[in-house]
């Protein structure tokens, strides 16, 4: 059967081309793709407690992908090998292995287009689908099956897929995970109706359905009950099993209206009961709302979000649970903003996907130039709020009496209520100004208050709010055309957690090719006296065109790299790495 | 699965190889349903200029480096566009989380160039984007003539003579 295989693809793999080349459209064939080696060598560094034992003897950490994609016409294949050997520390040791995680075949005519093999795909903002990849972060839910879209008319688009998701290297057996459906339609009004061709409003509308199929393990759940007989207090426990349901479906309903500068988003979804581990097993349905609204012209835009979400955790496995999150059939992204200095993002909010309130506003303003605030070339205000807060649960009139609420409904709420606890609220005001043609200084501040007992150990109090002030000075001085040096200078002031930072970074860049620079962060406010650490780095990189190499020597703290929302710890290391990047 | 390697690595660099002598453009640009800045599908194949040169960058909210040149390329823009006809398109790859901050920023600073919404990747996958910013010039019949990854203070230079390299239908590198 093997031998069969081999010989049937080595058939394929010849014919194939000729039939590309018999087509007579070589022109189009091309292959392209991409490869990153990221390569880590480990040293003990006893100030961080760092040793031999404590790596495992796993003084060497490499993760790196090539893709390959090939496309003729309307013919696309694509692959992705990936290598973990042995993965670099902060990612799951489940990955370490080589192998070929990804690989599809797709074809289009004009309104049709079908991928078989792996696909990612998202409805809407993805509240109830979405498959996607991030290499930084190490998460890839990429769905394996059939991925279909027909437009039958300009401005309807058909989407419908099935598969299963990836889990590490494991392949896909009845019963380990789930099977994943859904489809999708948007329907663009003014395309669909001509009166509405040049109306000056613009509306689509969406809606989709996703139905996750799963053979459910057996899962037991124990009630204690009390009663009092004869003046004597019996306790009772009796134990049942639960009926979890096979089938788990969802669905979603958006519109998007724009007029002028105005944008209107809306998007609600439900989903139906899904005892699972991350709710504790409860049988409450889940919903969302996410919204947005922004203003913008020339020089000014304004945003304000809001999400609200309650018990949506999805995913094709219901006893899947913890970091790295992995068969995520949904994505539930973070409302706050993602900032580009490393102080600020040193706490950053990571999704409450058993149910959190979300708020942000932004204001983008550049004072005109040629005016007194503004100077010579305008400068440009950026103010940030974001909050994310609990939502009200109220405990159910038939609760058990001690135990944990598997088996339940949970609890009770009521839909866009708020709670009181506060999980993260950020403000900061960013000022950035090109002073003349040699300088630009960005001046920034931020407040934050970060609940690290929700955020980081799902208890649910407000007994360890971080509170932080950040300033950030980035200056850039151009010596030359192609000649620059930027320094950034931070402070991070907090009474709690690990007080306070300061960090410096210079870099000298020489355009287009080479980068040098040194950083150093220095936790001086640390109440463990051996942890007031410098976290010290050189580095420096080199890029032609396409292919970057880059090599950093020193230590590294240990934090939460987040993106979108989901995050990986990385703990602290000494060391150098190497990275090389390179698309062709 | 080893053998769809097999069979992908065979028939790719079969191809590649009867390839190489044919054209000194990278690849044609490819086609996709992504999004316009305010949420409407955009078909890539709708990415033109008149039969000049494009310059496409991918690029983040989140991503200072491409802030930093999409500040500078929006300081000589007008200029570039007067002197070559260049049309720059901006492609955020911001997901759900930030993809509708995406218009009031761009307004907010004031950029005059295209932008277009890519928030679940298809695009940067299907251009062997890694890390933003990732730069591509695009000659007049639409094919990626040049591409750069990363971004150094001064790199719009090279950009614009890469572009002036084409409209004079000189080598590039």
């Amino acid at each position: 059967m093997k031998k069969t295989a081999i010989v049937l693809s080595f058939l394929f793999a010849l014919i194939i081309p000729s039939f590309i080349f018999s087509q007579g459209i070589p022109d189009n064939a091309k292959v392209t793709g991409n490869v990153q080696i990221d390569a880590q060598y480990y040293t003990e560094d006893t100030k961080l407690g760092i040793t031999d034992s404590t790596l495992n003897y796993r003084k060497f950490g490499m993760n790196s992908f090539a893709n390959l994609l090939y496309t003729a016409g309307n013919f696309t294949a694509g692959m992705r090998m990936e290598a973990f050997l042995n993965p670099m520390l902060g990612f799951d040791q489940r990955y370490e292995g080589v192998g070929i995680p990804y690989w599809f075949a797709g074809y289009k005519t004009g309104t049709f287009q079908l991928t078989a093999g792996h696909f990612y795909e998202q409805f809407g903002s993805g509240l109830i689908l979405r498959s996607w990849e991030n290499w930084m972060l190490g998460y890839d839910n990429s769905i394996y099956g059939l991925n279909a879209k027909f437009s039958p008319v300009s401005g309807i688009t058909l989407k419908g897929l099935v598969g299963v998701q990836r889990y590490f290297w494991q392949p896909y057996e009845e019963g380990n995970r789930g099977i994943v459906k859904g489809f999708d339609g948007e329907f663009d009004l003014n395309q669909i109706f001509p009166a509405l061709t040049d109306a000056s409003t613009r509306i689509s509308l969406g809606g989709s359905f996703v139905s996750k199929y799963e053979k459910v393990p057996t899962l037991s759940y124990v009630i204690d009950s009390a009663y009092l007989i004869d003046s004597i207090n019996w306790n009772q426990q009796s134990t049942y099993e639960m009926n979890l349901p096979y089938n788990v479906g969802s669905w979603a309903a958006r519109a998007n209206l724009s007029n002028g500068g105005f944008n209107f988003y809306a998007e609600y979804a439900e989903k139906a009961n899904d005892p699972n581990a991350t709710n504790n097993y409860i049988f409450r349905k889940g919903s969302a709302l996410y919204s947005s609204l922004s203003y913008s012209t020339k020089g000014l835009g304004i945003f304000l979000s809001t999400k609200w979400i309650d018990n949506m955790s999805y995913k094709s496995k219901l006893t899947e649970s913890g970091n790295p999150p992995m068969l995520d059939i949904n994505y539930l992204p973070a409302i706050s903003k993602e900032h580009t200095y490393s102080l600020a993002s040193l706490y950053p909010y990571a999704t409450q996907p058993n149910g959190e309130f979300g708020f942000q506003g932004q204001i983008d303003y550049k004072l005109p130039k040629e005016t007194l605030i503004g100077g010579k070339y305008g400068t440009l205000l950026t103010v940030n709020y974001s909050l994310a807060k609990s939502i009200e649960k109220d405990t159910l009139p038939d609760s058990p009496i001690t135990g944990s609420l598997a088996g339940t409904q949970g609890y009770e709420t009521s839909f866009l209520s708020v709670g009181d606890l506060t999980y993260y609220r950020d403000l900061s005001v960013l000022a950035d100004r090109k002073i003349n043609n040699k300088w630009k200084l960005l001046l920034g501040y931020y407040n934050q208050r970060y609940n690290k007992n929700v955020i980081e150990d799902n208890i649910y109090n407000e007994d360890h709010i971080v509170k932080t002030n950040i300033a950030v000075l980035d200056l850039t001085y151009k010596i030359t055309r192609k000649n620059s040096l930027r320094m950034e200078l931070q402070g991070l002031w907090s009474k709690e957690d690990k007080g306070d930072w300061g960090a410096l970074l210079v870099e000298y860049n020489v355009s287009p090719k080479w980068f040098f620079s040194l950083q150093d962060e220095y936790n001086y406010g640390n109440p463990a006296q051996e942890m007031q650490i410098h976290y010290f780095n050189m580095a420096f990189g080199y890029t032609q065109n396409t292919t970057r190499f880059s090599v950093r020597y020193g230590r590294q703290r240990e934090g939460l790299v987040c993106i979108g929302g989901v995050c990986r710890y990385v703990p602290a290391s000494t060391g150098l790495t190497l990275t090389i990047t390179s698309s062709f | 699965m080893k053998n769809i390697l097999v069979l992908l690595f065979l028939t790719g660099s079969t191809t590649f190889l009867m390839s190489q002598n044919e054209t000194k453009t990278l690849f044609k640009l490819p086609e996709v349903t992504i999004q316009s800045i305010d949420g409407k599908s955009f078909n890539t194949k709708n990415i033109e200029n008149e039969g000049k040169p494009v310059i496409l960058t991918f690029w983040a909210t989140w991503c200072k480096p491409c802030l930093r040149e999409h500040d500078a390329i929006s300081e000589y823009y007008a200029e570039w566009a007067e002197e070559t006809g260049v049309k720059v398109y901006a492609i955020s790859i911001d997901d759900a989380r930030s993809s509708r901050r995406v218009m009031p920023t761009v307004n907010g600073k004031g950029w005059e160039f295209e932008v277009l919404l890519d928030p679940n990747g298809e695009f940067k996958r299907l251009m062997n984007v890694n890390i933003p910013p990732h730069v591509f010039v695009l000659n007049e019949k639409r094919e990626v003539v040049w591409q750069h990854i990363g971004y150094l203070d001064g790199d719009e230079m090279k950009y614009i003579e890469v572009v002036e390299k084409v409209l004079a239908g000189e080598n590039i590198n």
